[in-house]
């Protein structure tokens, strides 16, 4: 693996450290207010500053972690699900079981933005966490289901699977124990790019106030309140920001590098 | 059906179940909201009659197979019906609205271009050295900073500091400046690594050592030749990306107050006016089939190795 895609990999373990011991690492209560030391700038006993309600913005960003690595892994575990059984089903079976599912389903969830998608159910259902990572995995399953579909076609006419097929393995032992272990390397790379794309998502949905909801931080939430404060306090919107791009930039780098390693004759996207 | 004609027509074909399956969904929202709509709209201090009196107005007392095939009627006839707040037709709401989001997307799309282009070539042409390594990283940052971090960063530093733009208003060019920059700024970083890939590929094709060999300078090489080629998957996304542009706009929009459809979407969402939310909806996922149809049939037109689906 080349030297981005490691610097990725030691970014999102740290992330992940820290959204688990965030109780322990954060200096503060989250909760804790003081009007008198509100939009404090960046201190030694608040190395990040304090917000509007003079809480510690440290502490609110480790447990913001929290909240954008649950909702990023719980959507693509849910996604990655999903899609892989759709897209199994509709490049094994063929026929007409993949023209209702790759010719219509695809296109339709594909027509929408999917942000647009996200925000309409949220709308309508009402905003919060669980509707949210369901108002996600609605929209992010169809980009797995094509990609496994792909594969499938792929590997299901090679002459391993021919094989067990001639030796009268059922069709469920067939995807199962042969065509589905040799697709899930291109999987682990997509999931990986995909948790940088739900974590944004979720940052925007709650930027957007149809998101994660109070007390609960969210980078997302703080940053849209913290710009009301853009000359006084610059801070609330500068770290937040800082730590979605991180985020971000480390699922990517991850991403990237393992598909090199996993491909190293594809070239670099 | 043979030739250009028939493949035209059979993707427009192709569209017309996404056209059924988007109205429909955008119908059937409505009878998501947990309770009653209505009842969500007017708050728990309405009475009975109130209730009634407007769920008759809005034709929510029908059954609802009724209702649907009226949506149908009505959005057929371009009629998106009156909105909860004011009763006015949303359709004329949108449409004030409209031409803001359009010239900002088109604006955010110009700036992309016109950062990407020239980046991509350069990286390419630079390809491994520290042109190509600036080039990436810049890209990465632009994948990598959401819009929602990245404007109130510009509002900082172009309005803030050095007081040369402003920080949100609507009507002079000078306040495009910022929103478009902000809504482009992720499709210059996927465009400057696609440019980037796709000239560094055409450099190796043949005709680029024909070229070279007639002694035409590498200035006319690269963009009168290679560059053309590279383009053709660079319009392809250029085209599905405004969609994502017109999804990123709802955010932009709401960050320098742009007076768009974005902003009245979240108006709406925030009023619970239910009417004008789908309309909003409808609206943007039209522009966004119709965009993508056309990009696609302009793919075809242009390389004709391609085959429908």
């Amino acid at each position: 693996m080349g030297w981005t895609g490691k610097i990725g990999w030691v970014l999102v373990l740290g992330l992940l450290l820290v959204a688990l011991w965030a109780p322990r690492l954060a200096p503060h209560d989250i909760q804790a207010q003081d009007l008198a030391a509100r939009l404090q700038p960046p201190s030694r006993a608040h190395p990040m500053g304090r917000d509007e309600f003079g809480r510690d913005v440290l502490s609110r960003l480790l447990y913001g972690a929290r909240v954008s690595l649950r909702v990023g892994l719980l959507v693509v575990a849910i996604c990655a699900s999903v899609g892989t059984i759709i897209g199994a089903l509709a490049g094994y079976y063929g026929g007409w079981t993949d023209r209702l599912i790759s010719g219509f389903l695809f296109n339709t969830f594909l027509a929408f933005p999917g942000i647009l998608l996200a925000l309409a159910m949220i709308a309508f259902l009402g905003p919060s966490v669980n509707h949210l990572i369901l108002a996600l995995s609605i929209i992010g399953w169809v980009s797995y289901a094509r990609l496994i579909r792909g594969q499938v076609l792929k590997v299901k006419e090679l002459d391993f699977v021919q094989a067990a097929r001639a030796m009268g393995a059922s069709d469920a032992r067939i995807l199962l124990r042969h065509v589905l272990p040799n697709v899930v390397q291109p999987l682990i790379v997509q999931a990986t790019l995909g948790v940088a794309g739900a974590v944004l998502a979720e940052a925007s949905l709650s930027f957007l106030g149809l998101g994660v909801q109070e007390p609960m931080p969210s980078w997302g939430k703080m940053l849209d309140s913290g710009r009301a404060y853009l000359t006084t306090a610059p801070h609330l919107v500068l770290f937040p920001g800082l730590a979605i791009a991180v985020t971000v930039l480390a699922f990517n780098l991850a991403g990237d590098g393992l598909n090199e390693w996993l491909n190293p004759q594809r070239p670099r996207r | 059906m043979d030739g250009i004609t028939g493949i035209l027509l059979r993707r427009l074909l192709l569209v017309i179940p996404v056209l059924w399956a988007v109205v429909t969904l955008v119908f059937l929202l409505l009878h998501l909201v947990p309770g009653d709509p209505v009842l969500a709209f007017l708050g728990e201090t309405a009475t009975p009659e109130q209730v009634a009196e407007m769920r008759h107005r809005f034709g929510l007392d029908r059954p609802l197979l009724e209702q649907y095939a009226n949506y149908w009627k009505q959005v057929l006839r371009g009629d998106l019906g009156v909105t909860f707040v004011d009763r006015r037709p949303v359709a004329e709401k949108i449409l004030s609205r409209y031409p803001a989001t359009l010239q900002l997307a088109v604006a955010a799309l110009l700036v992309a271009v016109l950062i990407a282009i020239p980046l991509g070539v350069t990286a390419a042409r630079h390809h491994g050295g520290i042109r190509d390594a600036v080039a990436s990283v810049m890209a990465l940052l632009g994948i990598a900073l959401p819009n929602f971090a990245l404007g109130p960063l510009l509002i900082l530093l172009f309005s803030v500091k050095l007081g040369l733009l402003p920080p949100s208003g609507f009507g002079d060019p000078a306040h495009l400046i910022l929103p478009a920059l902000t809504l482009g700024a992720a499709l210059a970083a996927i465009l400057t690594r696609l440019v980037r890939t796709s000239v560094l590929e055409e450099l190796h094709q043949d005709y680029v050592k024909t070229a070279r060999a007639k002694g035409l300078n590498e200035r006319t090489v690269l963009y009168r030749h290679v560059l053309r080629n590279s383009l053709i998957p660079v319009v392809t996304i250029v085209g599905l990306q405004f969609g994502v542009l017109l999804g990123g706009a709802i955010i932009t929009e709401r960050i320098f107050n742009w007076p768009g459809i974005g902003t009245l979407t979240i108006e709406a969402i925030a009023a619970r006016d239910y009417p004008l939310v789908q309309g909003c909806l409808l609206v943007i996922a039209l522009t966004y089939i119709v965009v993508n149809t056309a990009t696609d049939l302009l793919y075809r037109v242009l390389d004709p190795r391609i085959k429908v689906e």
